[in-house]
């Protein structure tokens, strides 16, 4: 299947290419565009003004993609948290991880293209999924 | 950007919303005044446009027409150099009076006698100065003083964990 986003990708778009690609569609191909009117018409959009999979009611588009595909698995809403405060900085809640890699993945979109972004952020996703998961098992600070 | 010879990229945000409900516009000024906006007029407000400002401002224009508004985002150049030198200095002037606030309470919690409580006005103050840092896009000379203000703080601290141990 084919996905579309905006280019330049940051923190939310990058997870949420992780997301799709891990959860929902393995062989997730992704487009970025440079305006709304770009979206071929076979891609799903995501992370873009005026889409469903998008910000509503206060989510990134992160917590959209769980919402409306109905991921409940709670270390996925914990990463949300950590994107949601990475991408809003809201203060809604408590991911001292956030500002880091927020940081990190400004630094990555200037030192290369999206495909290369999410090259190297998805398994910088896979190990902090892997992190809370041990974490949410232990009840504690995985070693 | 206030220092070139023409005026840069601002990214616009115009907006009209219903007055009632009020909920919304409660959300919206709040989510305005974390990014740093500078009004221009009623319902016209700008930040110097970058990726991250035009991404910014686009998303709030969603939440503007998904509670009943309508709005637009607008990329456009200041006219003369002067009106945007206005702009930078209303922001900046905006920013010290924040980072003002800041080293005073930074000031206040040195001066407070309990180590639990200093932590505690550390950390909270250290959030803080990151999120005025993070709409501060002419930083004025309070923004220093404030980090001062905050690192001695963070010396008083450490030294008191260093007592405890």
């Amino acid at each position: 299947m084919r996905w579309a986003t905006r280019a330049g990708v940051h923190i939310d778009r990058a997870a949420c290419a992780w997301l799709i690609r891990r959860f929902l569609d393995p062989d997730a191909a992704f487009v970025f565009v440079a305006d709304p009117t770009e979206v071929p018409v076979d891609a799903t959009p995501f992370d873009m003004r005026g889409v469903d999979l998008g910000h509503h009611g206060g989510d990134c588009s992160f917590e959209t993609i769980l919402r409306r595909y109905e991921l409940t698995d709670p270390v996925l809403w914990r990463l949300a948290e950590i994107v949601h405060e990475a991408d809003l900085d809201d203060q809604r809640f408590d991911a001292p991880e956030a500002p880091g890699l927020d940081v990190v993945l400004r630094g990555l979109s200037m030192t290369g293209d999206d495909e290369r972004t999410l090259a190297v952020s998805g398994p910088v996703f896979d190990g902090l999924y892997e992190f809370h998961r041990r974490r949410l098992l232990l009840g504690r600070e995985p070693a | 950007m206030a220092t070139s010879s023409s005026p840069g990229e601002w990214v616009l945000l115009s907006y009209r919303l219903p007055r009632e409900p009020s909920g919304p516009r409660t959300t919206l000024w709040r989510r305005l005044r974390r990014l740093g906006v500078v009004q221009i007029a009623d319902g016209v407000v700008a930040l110097p446009a970058d990726a991250r400002t035009r991404e910014q401002l686009e998303w709030l224009a969603g939440d503007v027409t998904e509670a009943g508004g309508t709005a637009g985002t607008w990329v456009a150049r200041p006219g003369t150099l002067a009106q945007e030198r206005d702009l930078a200095a209303a922001m900046s002037a905006a920013r010290a009076a924040e980072y003002r606030s800041l080293s005073g309470e930074c000031a206040a919690a040195v001066a407070a006698g309990d180590p639990a409580e200093r932590a505690r006005a550390l950390r909270r103050l250290r959030a803080e100065w990151r999120a005025i840092d993070r709409r501060d896009f002419f930083p004025p000379a309070e923004r220093e003083e404030a980090a001062a203000a905050l690192r001695e703080l963070g010396a008083s601290v450490a030294a008191g964990a260093e007592v405890a141990r």
